[in-house]
């Protein structure tokens, strides 16, 4: 694992997911060994600096089941950090990831998951990685506790360590005095947690977390995004997170990788995502001085060569702008000019996107984001 | 919808820093031993174990299988008690015949602790979470195969022991007892691989736990109803020759027939008249076979489900 420090540990926290480039230092080569290889070897941990190693690489991959093909030739690297897989429901995401943690064999194509083969190194994978599965899979009669212990020690952790991985892990995830009680009382955003809990108990070098926003109200999204984010960052586990709202992944994620119909539609940093696709929409209040504040707003944005669009035909039409954002200058923007005109901004807020979007040209673009967003 | 955006948009990272007060003692990485995969199925055979006994559960599933416990005990304790107080000669029912007359207990122990062990994790999806970690399939199921058949064991053993002591206590013959104990030993603990098998095979295809239950009783006692009438009346129609074969299609008369055959058991079969040892050696294959099969099956159910 060290003769990967000479070049990447200098290396600059780079574009992670980078779409499949050049053969000579492929995925496949002996790199793809981040920090902590083996629990075993203590005092490795120093190794974090490794940042621009393949965490996952998969190369023409696909997935055919008699009557639909899940996956068609994915060929995709992914670098540490938190990557989003997002995806209409059916596009393959949960295949992708069954097939990763090697559940389920791929057709053809191969993949590796920190650097090891998917399809001899199952369980050796399995032991470094954390799953979170999208639909509900918590025993009710138990508690957190006993849950977390027990799935902490599947994972292969001796007794005592599993029980003070679990309590330090369910605290991390903000369970607290419940974690005592039996899951079936629990809401679904304590449920969601004891799903995140298990995925990290056994302190992985990356986790698979599948849809873990579903069923949550906005503060639950929030939070968990934000809980997602803390892995990275504070916990330093890679994730890969799966949805089908790309709006909430761009947020939260350094990386986005689309895949539609088995196929790779884009995967690229997210900042690429919102220089092209932020809408933003911009409603004022009116004056005396300008009546009509959501026209001067818009006359006074074409001035400065922006274009601007009123979402026509939606609920309130005529008062709300809808602009693309090129970036911070353009928040910038809309606040000078409001701020010169006198008038009061009521909002200016990021339209959600659909996965639909990335694709679609610029005007149908806006008028979907609306519809899924507004 | 408003409201979500606002209080999400500008301020994702204060969304994470508003939790501070849960990472302040920092995250701690682990880097511990990993003990893989023999040790994940270890550990979920103990956990499977304890779990028939209601270890580790809410005290409601504690009450069955205690109670069938003390059931299976307590008529042991009474003989032992009778027979060294009267000073008879020995024990009033064989080693080999206890489990017989106690099947019922025991049908009611696999019916109620099988759909325990694995339809609670098919019903709430916790297989998949199974199967996320290092083992694979077989350990699931040899998991949780072992931890049934460890538990029917268990169950079906202490009488015996308890008989077994309570003889020593008597002071019966050493010998003697230490076969016919032996003896019984492994007559239980083919029963009991034969009775897990057949009750997990069921429970493992009905994921609601009550509908296992009724399963389990139904195959384990219709079979033995059905058998043992057929026998009674190939019997009184003088035709001794079918009793032995009909014998061997339930469960708890395959073992009578086993036992009696090559572990000198007497064998309760309409006439006394057990299997001869030809007939013998098809009723041990056919036992071993359909353990077999039991796990064959439960390895094609489980190859299925997958995450």
């Amino acid at each position: 694992m060290w003769q990967s420090l000479e070049e990447s540990s200098i290396a600059p926290r780079g574009p992670r997911v980078t779409p499949r480039q050049g053969p000579p230092t492929g995925p496949y080569d002996s790199r793809g060994t981040p920090r902590r290889l083996s629990g075993l070897t203590t005092g490795v941990v120093g190794v974090t600096t490794v940042d621009d190693v393949t965490v996952i690489a998969t190369e023409s991959l696909s997935k055919r089941f008699p009557r639909v093909t899940a996956l068609d030739r994915l060929s995709v690297d992914v670098g540490p950090g938190v990557t989003g897989l997002v995806g209409a429901n059916g596009a393959g995401k949960s295949t992708l990831i069954k097939i990763l943690l090697g559940l389920s064999p791929a057709s053809e194509g191969r993949a590796e998951v920190l650097g090891l083969d998917v399809a001899t190194k199952g369980p050796a994978i399995r032991e470094r990685v954390g799953y979170m599965p999208e639909h509900d899979c918590l025993p009710p009669d138990v508690s957190a506790t006993e849950f977390v212990v027990h799935m902490a020690r599947m994972s292969g952790l001796p007794p005592t360590a599993a029980r003070e991985r679990t309590a330090d892990t369910l605290r991390h995830v903000g369970l607290y005095e419940e974690r005592y009680r039996p899951i079936g009382g629990y809401s679904t955003g304590m449920k969601q947690r004891v799903k995140l809990a298990q995925a990290l108990v056994h302190d992985p070098q990356l986790v698979f977390l599948d849809e873990p926003t579903n069923g949550l109200d906005p503060v639950g999204r929030d939070e968990m995004l934000g809980l997602i984010r803390r892995i990275h960052t504070d916990f330093g586990i890679s994730v890969l997170v799966t949805s089908h709202l790309l709006g909430e992944l761009e947020r939260t994620c350094d990386h986005v990788v689309v895949v539609d119909g088995g196929k790779l539609l884009r995967s690229s940093s997210t900042t690429d995502f919102t220089q092209t696709t932020t809408t933003l929409a911009v409603e004022v209040t009116d004056t005396d001085e300008h009546p009509d504040g959501t026209r001067a707003v818009r006359e006074a944005l074409h001035a400065r060569g922006v274009t601007v669009e009123d979402g026509s035909g939606l609920p309130g039409a005529g008062h709300v702008l809808l602009l693309t954002a090129r970036g911070e200058e353009t928040y910038d923007l809309v606040r000078d000019v409001i701020t010169e005109l006198g008038l009061g901004l009521v909002r200016m807020e990021q339209r959600r996107h659909h996965i639909s979007e990335v694709f679609r040209n610029s005007d149908e673009q806006r008028k979907e984001a609306v519809g899924h967003g507004g | 919808m408003a409201a979500e955006q606002s209080v999400r948009s500008p301020q994702t990272p204060a969304t994470a820093s508003g939790d501070t007060r849960i990472h302040n003692i920092g995250y701690r990485s682990y880097d511990g031993p990993r003990l893989g995969r023999s040790y994940a199925r270890l550990s979920l055979y103990s956990q499977s174990l304890r779990g028939s006994y209601g270890l580790g559960r809410s005290v409601k599933s504690k009450v069955l299988p205690m109670l069938l416990f003390v059931v299976m005990c307590v008529p042991a304790a009474i003989m032992v008690a009778v027979s060294v107080a009267t000073k008879a000669g020995d024990l009033p029912v064989d080693y080999t015949r206890y489990a017989i007359i106690m099947q019922a207990v025991i049908s009611l122990y696999v019916a109620s602790q099988a759909p325990q062990s694995v339809s609670r994790d098919l019903r709430f999806k916790t297989v998949p979470l199974y199967f996320s970690r290092p083992i694979e399939t077989s350990d699931y199921v040899r998991a949780k195969y072992a931890a049934l058949a460890s538990a029917l064991f268990i169950l079906t053993a202490s009488p015996l022991l308890v008989l077994y002591i309570g003889a020593l206590l008597a002071e019966l013959d050493f010998a003697d007892q230490t076969k016919g104990f032996a003896q019984g030993l492994v007559s239980v603990a083919l029963l009991s691989l034969l009775f897990a098998g057949i009750g997990l095979v069921i429970a493992s295809v009905t994921p609601r736990r009550g509908f296992g239950i009724a399963a389990v009783i139904a195959v384990l006692t219709i079979s033995y109803g059905a058998v043992s009438t057929l026998q009674a009346i190939a019997d009184v129609q003088g035709s001794g020759g079918s009793i032995a074969w009909i014998g061997l299609f339930s469960p708890v008369t395959l073992i009578d027939g086993v036992q009696s055959a090559f572990l000198g058991a007497s064998s309760t079969f309409p006439g006394g008249v057990g299997p001869s040892n030809a007939e013998g050696v098809v009723y041990v294959l056919f036992s071993l076979g359909l353990i077999a099969a039991c796990y064959g099956l439960l390895m094609r159910r489980y190859k299925k489900v997958g995450l």
